[in-house]
């Protein structure tokens, strides 16, 4: 490992397997850019006809926009609200763990890790749509709930490193709490929220199972719930339904190739605390 | 720091500013609490309560839609470990965690040494094998549906290889293969970068040490390299094995649990029980069953990995 020249039995290697990682997209995009008889030819050959007009008519089957539309609110909303309220509540903790009360609620909220969704699924649907809460206003108080026994894990740990020299300056100045929070501390916490705002972005864009459950009206779809309910209408359609498919992954993939280093280390940063 | 503050005290203040001072301490104090109540009174009322109720249903025979219901005490747990279906669910469930956890750590620690290790375009191919992480699980499973569906027999036909003419997504026997493919295809992603972080921990000193006292590759990995990364091992160990347990996704766009009941994972029949096959009741035990079993192997698997850890 620790030779000075290029390993390149190693790069071989590894150039071969990012090919295993390559061919899926490959495939999808070489079958939404064919017409069906193309398709009957080869799957996999080069698409040289570029049939553009496989997306035109999936965003209208599909109505991408206004699926898109709605995964971009539920996303954007769950970001702003989870990292605004998780982390006010993992300082909170994390400034009182020596209180009983307060340490019980962290084992409180980080046990959940261990509770499997499936156990809270069925009542939950019950409970939501008695609520009124079967729209995507309740699915991001879902994503925001459920997303804090792993953030409030994150922040705690972070926030404890944190030196409180810092704050207690901004008390003799007469700052509140509150105040502390959001000029002292909240401004500190950036690279754990990028961190945070990042696994729950990911989160809430490609989960499937919670909208599947909880969205009632079909016009509220997100993404990848489009994909599943007109898997009947796509039929063998597969040029159609491959346009589709990548419609779906384009957003996430094009922010991922413009920040793709600070996404990878905001998600090690995650997994390491 | 509420009663006696020392500092108030041995300022020996006027009492007038000592109790305003004590009542800004107060309401600081008090804040920390306006800071979590809402949190703690969501969470309650949309995680623990719905849990609650979960296991107050699996004692009833509710079907999830009529307006009464009995208790039937412990009839629906007794029953669980009665019915075909759910225990073939747990088989599947478990066979497929198995070989899912076990693959996606080898595979991913390999590629992690292998990104770790000097070779070139390393950014670049870093990204590429992080890219299924940020992908949909369900699209992901309806591109690799196709490409089991028709893509894979085609090339069995051209190939004349006989396992492959028929699509394995339709043999009760391989369609679990299906699925495990899929998963670690895209499973592997998250534990590559975590492995390869791990790896970078391993100062270089300890390589040349090694090399120096005649440890060859293999040896270096075994004696240097595994420990050092072991609690990486753990927490992925830990990760992909609950991960795999809850396989939902994939199944849905792949196979939707069939052929028969084949590659119905324990989520996916809780799912489909539970909502529209009047189990509500039947399948809340199930559900609390499985989370006993999710925790006793999280625990276990923690247990033994770290005794492992110290050992090393």
């Amino acid at each position: 490992m620790m030779e000075k020249r290029t390993n390149w039995p190693v790069t071989i290697l590894i150039a071969l397997g990012s090919i295993l990682i390559l061919f899926p997209l490959y495939m999808a995009i070489s079958i939404a850019l064919k017409n069906p008889q193309e398709l009957a030819q080869s799957a996999l050959s080069f698409p040289f006809n570029l049939h553009w007009e496989n997306f035109t008519r999936a965003i209208e089957a599909t109505n991408f926009f206004s699926a898109l539309k709605n995964s971009a609110v539920i996303t954007i909303f769950t970001l702003v609200f989870t990292i605004l309220s998780n982390s006010m509540v993992a300082y909170a903790i994390a400034r009182n763990m020596h209180r009983k009360l307060f340490k019980t609620l962290y084992f409180y909220f980080v046990s959940a890790l261990f509770i499997p969704f499936p156990i809270i699924m069925l009542p939950v649907v019950k409970q939501t749509s008695a609520l009124g809460l079967n729209n995507p206003a309740g699915l991001i108080l879902l994503y925001v709930v459920y997303g804090m026994a792993m953030n409030i894990f994150i922040y705690v740990g972070y926030i404890r490193s944190i030196p409180q020299e810092l704050e207690e300056a901004a008390i003799v100045d007469g700052c509140s709490t509150w105040g502390v929070f959001w000029k002292v501390i909240f401004p500190l916490l950036t690279p754990i929220n990028a961190t945070v705002g990042i696994l729950t972005c990911l989160w809430a864009w490609n989960d499937f199972l919670l909208p599947l459950i909880i969205l009632s009206d079909s016009a509220d779809a997100t993404l990848p719930l489009v994909q599943y309910v007109f898997q009947t209408e796509f039929g063998t359609d597969y040029n159609l339904a491959f346009a589709s498919y990548l419609l779906a992954l384009a957003p996430m993939v094009l922010v991922y190739l413009f920040a793709q280093r600070w996404i990878i280390g905001g998600v090690v940063k995650g997994a390491i605390k | 720091m509420k009663e006696d503050n020392p500092a108030i005290q041995a300022q020996n203040i006027s009492p007038k500013v000592a109790s305003k001072t004590k009542r800004k301490m107060k309401s600081r104090e008090m804040a920390y609490y306006f800071m979590v109540l809402p949190a703690v009174i969501l969470f309650a009322a949309f995680h623990t309560f719905p849990a609650l109720q979960g296991i107050y249903y699996s004692f009833t025979n509710w079907n999830g839609i009529s307006l009464d219901y009995d208790f039937v005490g412990l009839k629906n747990y007794i029953n669980l470990f009665k019915d075909v279906t759910v225990l073939d669910s747990y088989l599947f469930t478990f066979k497929f965690a198995i070989f899912a956890a076990i693959l996606v750590n080898i595979i991913s620690l390999a590629v992690a040494i292998g990104l770790n290790s000097k070779i070139k375009g390393r950014n670049f191919f870093r990204a590429v094998y992080f890219l299924p992480n940020v992908l949909s699980v369900l699209i992901v499973g309806f591109i690799f549906n196709f490409f089991f569906t028709n893509i894979l027999p085609d090339l069995g036909e051209e190939y004349k290889i006989e396992f492959l003419t028929t699509n394995i997504l339709g043999s009760a026997d391989f369609a679990w293969i299906g699925i495990l493919l899929v998963f670690v295809w895209q499973a592997c992603a998250f534990n590559i970068i975590l492995y390869l972080s791990g790896l970078q921990t391993v100062p270089s000193e300890l390589y040349e040490a090694s090399s120096l006292d005649g440890a060859n590759k293999w040896q270096q990995f075994w004696k240097v390299t595994f420990p050092m990364i072991a609690p990486f091992f753990t927490i992925n160990m830990v990760l992909s094995m609950k991960n795999s347990l809850m396989v939902f996704d994939q199944i849905v766009a792949m196979t939707g649990g069939g052929p028969g009941n084949s590659t119905t994972s324990i989520s996916l029949l809780i799912y489909t029980g539970g909502f529209s096959g009047g189990e509500f009741a039947f399948q809340s035990a199930n559900a609390v069953i499985y989370f006993i079993v999710i925790m006793l192997i999280s625990v276990f698997q923690l247990k033994i990995l770290q005794k492992r850890e110290m050992d090393m």
